[in-house]
């Protein structure tokens, strides 16, 4: 093979050179990645691979479906909470039991929390030095520096003092040789584009940011008693209510409201006065580089989240939007069923596992999760050193699932695309602002720079939705309802002998769902579809690609021994390998050994 | 490594005297039981030596050790990553991808073989000839076994590399290994939970650093400092138990009053960690304090223990400072029924195990 066209419209050729990065870092997980260059060092072919798979599923069958939030929470630490939200979801949709407003509420400020919180690590932390280069900010002068900090924002910390001491700090430690996570980085690379007093602000707030984030996790702290993992409870939140009586400090009282209100101020104000304005002038100096659209000018899907109103699952009473959009329609906006068997497969052709038939898709409540790891005959090494994977064959361990048979993203921007598309007027307008103060077109949105921006959008908007439902609940307090939990169906006897259901959140990467069967009392088969499940999807037996590989095609790359651009697109979609990555042996059996073909 | 900054400098630079550092370096040596010859030894070392290079590697797991890392409030994760170790290689936060970031492992084992400390978080599967974990095409054991070589001690983050965690729950279908049983000829400390306390992780590693020696361990390869008690041994809602008062169901009187949640479940009574004491996320809250039990995430085995909600039974619950006949008193004095049947159970019962009747039966269902 040299050159294929996919049915969703990407040119494969990898008759060029081929690039390997692993390990991806910066990432959750582990993850391979591979392209083809052409003689322009452009990517013609894109190869994403899962490389872990771990086996929830398989444990948690026959297990108490109270506990499966706890299992499922541990797929992931980066995104903590979600699937516990997911989970329990699931198990009361299954159960049928409605939860408490003020559960509704402790909930929403929970699972805003960590998109927030999220966001703001991804961008800093996992992302940023894909646009920042540490080294240019040693030439930076302070001074400038705070001339420029000033100019985009009242934030307090922009005297040249400040950042006189920054630089100091960080000139110490690059003459002192050991330059720990910032070693071998592609520093001096043409891709950068920030002049030094960008690249040192920028790095000010690295730090910065790396002390704040501590401080927003605390609201999980209150309510779920710790961060990462915080506790969740099917049929409501597990931290009474007790703001009058004798023993309030055994519950959720006027000192914890006080903090985690405090808290969600000073969230705002970092999101507003640092990650923003951060984002906005770095973005200005990457104008030009708009590579890393992929699938997200025609095919998003979101589920939705944040209800408004407790146990009402309509698209209305969302906050963050359901929908699916395809082939770039953006004025045609399809509901999304993940009960339908038509709308929601998996396939597996070219990911490590078994189906009865393998061009054949499952829907996850019939979903199969057995490993079949087996290299195609074109690939490179041995089965325990691999160089290069065979794409013809089967080569990840994340699935392919499809949506109406289409590749879809899922994610901020997808979300973003959803909630503009339906002229959701929170969503619309920061973006139709932030792209005016760039000078860009809306298509500018359907980007590497986008997916990033998108991002930072809706991390003020769930900060602020994170003031929206503490004030809910307080109000809700103050007119005497303290309830956080209803224990009607707590007792598996009160249960149906059988039972299934779905539960769904917008984890900060995009949609999750989780699909439960209960038999007896047990869990009999549960499924997660997690969003980098679809965004680092294989190809499907269409030869439909997935969106980290259709966002990887058509890049310029400047060097390729650094691949910084390859790195930048990827963690634009924030990859979360451990939650991507099915885990089922349907039955606990021995597993296969290799073979290769 | 002249333009090095050195512990001392990371000392002077967060506001300590230079007269402070001097007395610090005395007590240091009377801590290593060394004579006061050996101050301007110590006073040398910690204004001349480099940072401690350390590698953390990633295996199968959730992330959210790092997680908890980075929320240390004291000392910052910033000051830890940036200015009292050197953070070498780690796949979440480093910079560099790819071969660049493996050519930095092998640079740092071959500079400073013997001298450089392993962390790891999660552990390695070993069937299907380790390729349920891949790094750079080879199976993750590689990497660890190779990192381990030359290595000074192991740090082994959290329950996954210390017991196996969720992935080893049962059926265990990756065969998840935890990384006492694949390094045994290195000394592994364990710092379990799902996860450690971010507190806890930074006081392990400075606590090498500042005493130049590895914490006391107890049988189990853990520090004894965060990990010789009980959760329930200090847990604030002790008295509750004590008194028999106890939370019945979700949400009810005893719940919003903070009373025991031992009848829901709670497994702080056969818990060894400091969630009590240091508590989470700069001391705002832990499990029980909001009001749900504990689920014993420190412990081995603890996804396998039976049901969550399931209380612990046939434990010697009435802990190291009382006996059972000062506690059977108490109980039958003061508080009636609602200790009383379960004291007539478990009075007097030293059971180390751990593992009720319960959960026996429960594990032979699932």
């Amino acid at each position: 093979m040299t050159v294929t066209q996919t049915p969703n419209g990407f040119k494969l050729d990898d008759s060029g050179k081929r690039i390997v990065v692993d390990p991806v870092t910066r990432i959750e997980g582990h993850m391979r990645c591979e392209v083809n260059l052409d003689e322009n060092n452009v990517i013609r072919n894109a190869v994403s691979s899962g490389t872990m798979w771990r086996g929830l599923e398989v444990i948690l069958k026959g297990r108490d479906p109270r506990d499966a939030w706890a299992f499922t929470e541990r797929i992931c630490g980066v995104c903590t909470g979600t699937h516990a939200l997911t989970s329990v979801r699931a198990v009361e949709d299954a159960l049928g039991i409605s939860i408490p407003e003020n559960a509704n509420s402790i909930r929403n400020i929970m699972q805003l929390t960590l998109q927030v919180h999220d966001h703001l690590v991804h961008f800093y932390h996992l992302h940023a030095l894909d646009w920042v280069d540490v080294v240019s900010a040693l030439k930076a002068d302070p001074k400038a520096t705070s001339e420029l900090a000033q100019s985009i924002s009242p934030w307090a910390k922009s005297s040249p003092g400040y950042f006189h001491d920054t630089a100091t700090r960080l000139k110490k430690f690059v003459e002192s040789g050991q330059l720990g996570p910032f070693a071998n980085g592609y520093w001096g690379n043409p891709a950068y584009k920030l002049p030094p007093e960008a690249n040192l602000m920028a790095v000010a707030h690295y730090l910065e940011a790396l002390d704040f984030q501590k401080e927003i996790v605390k609201i999980h702290t209150v309510y779920g008693g710790k961060n990462p993992h915080p506790n969740w409870l099917v049929g409501g939140v597990p931290c009474a209510i007790n703001v009058d009586d004798i023993g309030a400090v055994g519950g959720i009282n006027m000192e914890r409201l006080n903090l985690v209100s405090s808290i969600i101020d000073q969230t705002i104000e970092f999101i507003e006065l640092v990650y923003l304005p951060d984002l906005q002038a770095i973005a200005s100096f990457y104008k030009d580089w708009l590579y890393g659209g992929g699938l997200s000018s025609t095919n998003v899907l979101a589920y939705g989240d944040i209800p408004e109103k407790a146990n009402d699952p309509s698209a209305d009473n969302l906050r963050l939007p359901r929908g699916a959009i395809i082939n770039g329609n953006l004025k045609e906006i399809h509901e999304v069923d993940l009960r339908d068997p038509a709308q929601i497969q998996e396939f597996v052709t070219h990911s490590w596992y078994r189906y009865p038939d393998d061009e054949i898709g499952l829907h996850p409540f019939d979903g199969v999760t057995e490993p079949n790891f087996v290299l195609g005959r074109n690939t490179k090494g041995t089965r325990t050193n691999i160089e290069n994977l065979d794409e013809s064959a089967k080569y990840s361990w994340i699935k392919a699932p499809r949506w109406r048979g289409h590749a879809m993203e899922v994610g901020p921007l997808a979300r973003y695309i959803v909630g503009y598309a339906k002229g959701m007027p929170e969503i619309k307008e920061p973006v139709d602002k932030l792209l005016r103060d760039l000078g860009l077109p809306l298509d500018a949105l359907f980007s590497t720079l986008g997916r990033t921006a998108a991002r930072g959008l809706e991390a003020q908007y769930c900060a602020r939705l994170m003031r929206h439902f503490q004030d809910k609940l307080v109000r809700n307090i103050k007119a005497g309802d303290l309830s956080t939990a209803n224990v009607a169906k707590w007792e598996p006897k009160t249960w149906p002998a059988e039972a299934r259901g779905v539960g769904t959140t917008e984890a900060p990467r995009g949609a999750l769902g989780h699909w439960v069967k209960v038999k007896d009392g047990k869990i009999e088969n549960y499924q997660c579809i997690v969003p980098t499940t679809w965004n680092g999807s294989p190809r499907d037996p269409a030869g439909n690609i997935g969106a980290f590989e259709a966002a990887l095609m058509n890049t310029q790359v400047e060097k390729a021994e650094e691949p910084l651009e390859i790195l930048r697109t990827l963690h634009s979609f924030d990859p979360c390998l451990a939650c991507s990555t099915h885990v089922m042996d349907r039955d606990g059996q021995e597993l296969t050994r290799i073979r290769v073909r | 490594m002249v333009n090095s900054e050195s512990f001392y400098d990371v000392m002077r630079r967060q506001g300590i005297s230079r007269r402070s550092f001097l007395k610090y370096c005395g007590l240091t040596a009377s801590a290593l039981a060394l004579g006061p010859q050996f101050v301007g030894q110590i006073v040398h070392a910690m204004e001349n030596k480099p940072r401690t290079p350390v590698l953390w590697l990633h295996g199968l797991e959730c992330t959210c050790c790092s997680e908890s890392f980075i929320r240390s409030a004291h000392p910052l994760a910033k000051d830890v990553v940036l200015s009292m170790l050197s953070l070498d290689y780690d796949d979440t936060l480093m910079v560099s991808a790819g071969h660049q970031a493996e050519a930095i492992l092998e640079e740092t084992i071959r500079k400073y073989k013997g001298r450089y400390i392993l962390a790891v978080e999660g552990n390695p599967p070993l069937n299907e000839d380790g390729m349920f974990c891949i790094i750079g095409g080879k199976p993750f054991v590689e990497q660890l076994r190779y990192a381990a070589k030359d290595c000074l001690a192991v740090i082994a983050w959290g329950s996954c590399a210390s017991w196996g965690c969720v992935q080893a729950a049962k059926p265990n279908p990756t065969q998840a290994t935890p990384v006492h049983k694949v390094i045994t000829d290195k000394p592994v400390i364990k710092v379990p939970g799902c996860p450690p306390i971010a507190e806890v992780m930074t006081a392990v590693v400075t606590y090498m650093l500042t005493f130049d020696k590895l914490p006391e361990l107890d049988a189990q390869g853990r520090p004894k400092m965060f990990y010789g008690q009980r959760i329930h041994d200090k847990c604030y809602r002790r008295p509750h138990f004590d008194a028999g008062q106890f939370v019945e169901t979700w949400d009810d009187e005893a719940a919003r009053k903070g009373y025991c949640l031992y009848k829901m479940g709670c497994k702080g009574p056969t818990t060894y960690n400091a969630c009590s004491t240091v508590r989470w996320n700069g001391g705002v809250s832990f499990p029980i304090q909001s009001g749900h039990g504990c689920i014993g995430c420190s412990e081995d085995g603890f996804w396998d223990k039976g049901p969550f909600y399931n209380r612990v039974t046939g434990l010697n619950a009435f802990g190291i400072e009382s006996n059972a006949d000062t506690v059977g008193l108490i109980a039958a004095g003061a508080v009636g029924t609602a200790i009383a049947g379960h004291a007539a159970v478990s009075v007097g019962k030293h059971v180390k195990g751990k593992e009720s009747e319960n959960d026996k039966n429960e594990r032979e269902h699932v």
